[in-house]
């Protein structure tokens, strides 16, 4: 009787639990198997390239390797960049009018809006880019170029058919902003009801309180969605863009990969390597501004 | 007298320090007028509206911020540039997207019609013709990647959130999950074809390697979202359900995920509506074709983003016929994306459990 009461039963280990615990266990190690062959055979298949006659890579006959992906390495950044900077500000304007300006009810419908047109594929904002935009943007950049032509950097003669990488860049930018709206609008949409209303209890204008709980709090929400945005949508829409003459990564291989072979297809591989590390960076990069921001935000 | 005075005093002390509804009113057709007359004049016709907004808008800013600087002193005049900011960068940034919208509506529709939906593009060099093939296509392709990527998707974040109680492996997979989110989607195309041109042979291009590619821009969008939602059912049901005895595999499946079937069910929607518009990792491992393919692992297999492209950047002749099928392919792509997303929505409210 005492000897039994000093053996505590080990809970029975069900067969269900286990099997159903290993294939959850089970399909997360596919996804960090997925992962390392996506590095694996990209870096594989982009090893000739870098060792071949720089010649045989594309048709324009390169120099060398990086005198190949260079160039494009640059656009594709470029492009980015200035697509983040024409979308980011009015992306967080957005989402505050949506969140702290707008009436309630309208709000939500706005909300509804933003979600849709997030989700208009990238080919459409292309498409669309190429045939109204473009033309209707040369008048602007014959007038930049014609009233501000004393300054170096607007000198010159204006593309024709409007499509330069500031086109490309500000289609890029409408497209992102829905997207980065949606975001936006779910990280401001959490601040605590507290933080506003004891901002507004203390007498702030509506911009203090916004300046004050609002924007701090969103803060790291709105780097991580600025950075995260911008990997998927270095897309499709430039290979509309640029036929003849590809400027980023992404265009050149969906423009020349289904024309191409031998090593060819392995120079490209590699472009979408570098690719794949210039996002990655960029990737860790936001993660890591989170991090170190959430410490200070107005979040705890 | 004094009464009238005092009445007098009150009412400039209410309106004391405020800038009137009609001064405001008055400064902003200023700021539109000013500007439309002077570039009317200076260049002759009608100038670009969205130029004459935009220098309305600033015009308007900077007219308000001194008078109000002046009457209302600077918290609020800041407040008010503010608000006048926020409000107008709302409408600008709606303008090219009514734009966008309004015009797939109106080019798409000349040929949204029967034969747009009836036929595919086998033995059409001109007029006529559709995007059935396109449509069977991206309806396969995403079922497919649908099938791979849920079951894999919704497992992973039910690791994450039941079974790891943050060890290394979770961490180690939240962080990569993350990085798979940011994959760019040529990348994945890529990735696929290169699995392809060695296990099979280069060049191959199927319909199934297409969803392959979907996949794996899908599964950390469903991960993500997913845990999200699993991470929103509250520990008392868990814990009641313990407490009666049930063992952890029929909690996960009958409370945890019964309880958040419906946020489940909107993240896949929600990322199915994010892919089925993916036009780069198609172009790469499914390949373009003219005709009908049902068979998902032989063959190219048109797509509806690839047909929008390939319409309009290989035209033939007349060109016009090849653009009117282009825009017809794309609004027929945005309303998919649309009734997915709405759908995913409504399907969200009605599945939620009632918690009142």
């Amino acid at each position: 009787m005492t000897a039994a009461a000093g053996n505590i039963p080990k809970p029975k280990r069900r067969l269900g639990d286990l099997v159903f615990s290993r294939v959850s266990v089970f399909a997360g190690i596919l996804i960090l198997v997925v992962l390392a062959a996506v590095a694996v055979f990209l870096t594989a298949y982009s090893l000739p390239a870098f060792f071949a006659d720089p010649k045989t890579l594309s048709s324009s006959q390169p120099t060398s390797f990086w005198a190949y992906v260079a160039p494009l390495a640059f656009g594709t950044v470029w492009a980015a960049f200035l697509a983040l900077l024409i979308s980011l500000p009015f992306s967080i304007l957005v989402a505050l009018f949506v969140t702290q300006y707008a009436p309630r009810r309208l709000a939500t419908i706005f909300g509804y809006i933003i979600d849709i047109l997030a989700a208009v594929p990238s080919v459409v904002f292309g498409l669309w880019g190429i045939v109204v935009l473009a033309p209707s943007i040369v008048p602007v950049y014959t007038w930049i170029s014609d009233a501000l032509g004393w300054i170096p950097l607007f000198s010159g003669p204006v593309a024709a058919d409007g499509r330069t990488i500031l086109t490309a860049a500000i289609v890029l930018a409408i497209m992102i902003l829905p997207i980065m709206t949606a975001m936006c609008r779910e990280v401001f949409d959490q601040t605590p009801r507290l933080h506003i209303e004891a901002a507004l209890a203390l007498g702030a204008t509506r911009w203090e309180m916004v300046k004050t709980a609002v924007l701090p709090f969103g803060r790291p929400g709105i780097i991580a969605a600025a950075m995260l945005v911008l990997s998927p949508a270095q897309v499709i829409s430039f290979a509309l863009f640029h036929s003849e003459n590809p400027n980023t990564i992404a265009a050149n291989i969906a423009l020349n990969y289904p024309e191409s072979s031998g090593i060819q297809v392995n120079a490209l591989m590699a472009s979408g390597l570098i690719l794949f590390v210039i996002t990655i960076l960029v990737n860790m990069l936001a993660r890591w501004i989170v991090r170190r921001r959430a410490a200070f935000s107005g979040a705890n | 007298m004094s009464t009238s005075t005092m009445n007098a005093n009150r009412s400039n002390t209410l309106a004391a320090g405020r800038l009137r509804p009609g001064v405001m009113v008055s400064m902003g057709v200023f700021a539109v007028a000013v500007p439309l007359f002077v570039l009317w004049a200076l260049v002759g016709n009608l100038p670009n509206l969205f130029v004459v907004a935009f220098i309305a808008i600033i015009l308007f800013l900077i007219l308000l911020g001194v008078t109000s600087r002046i009457v209302e002193g600077g918290r609020r005049a800041k407040d008010r540039v503010i608000t006048t900011l926020v409000v107008s960068s709302f409408v600008l940034a709606l303008v090219p997207l009514v734009s966008l919208l309004w015009t797939v509506i109106a080019r798409g529709l000349t040929r949204f019609d029967g034969s747009f939906f009836g036929m595919s593009m086998r033995n059409i060099v001109g007029n006529g013709g559709g995007a059935l093939h396109a449509i069977i296509g991206t309806l396969l392709i995403t079922l497919m990647a649908t099938i791979i990527s849920v079951p894999v998707g919704i497992l992973t974040a039910i690791y994450l959130t039941e079974y790891a109680r943050g060890n290394v492996l979770s961490k180690v997979l939240s962080a990569l999950v993350d990085v798979m989110t940011g994959i760019p989607s040529i990348v994945a195309g890529l990735f696929i074809a290169a699995l392809a041109g060695l296990l099979i042979g280069p060049g191959t291009t199927t319909g199934f390697l297409g969803a392959l590619a979907l996949s794996v821009l899908m599964v950390p969008t469903v991960v993500r979202s997913a845990e999200e939602m699993l991470k929103l059912v509250p520990n008392e049901l868990r814990e009641a359900s313990y407490a009666l005895g049930v063992p952890k595999w029929v909690t996960v499946l009958r409370v945890v995920v019964r309880t958040a079937a419906a946020g489940l069910t909107t993240s896949v929607m929600l990322a199915i509506s994010r892919v089925i518009g993916e036009t780069a990792p198609l172009l790469i491992v499914a390949g373009f074709t003219p005709s009908m393919n049902y068979n998902l692992f032989s063959g190219p297999m048109m797509t509806l983003p690839v047909f929008v492209y390939d319409q309009y950047a290989h035209k033939g002749l007349p060109p016009e016929a090849f653009d009117a099928r282009s825009w017809a392919g794309a609004l027929t792509l945005i309303l998919l994306a649309m009734v997915l997303n709405v759908g995913a929505r409504l399907l969200g409210k009605l599945l939620s459990p009632k918690t009142r």
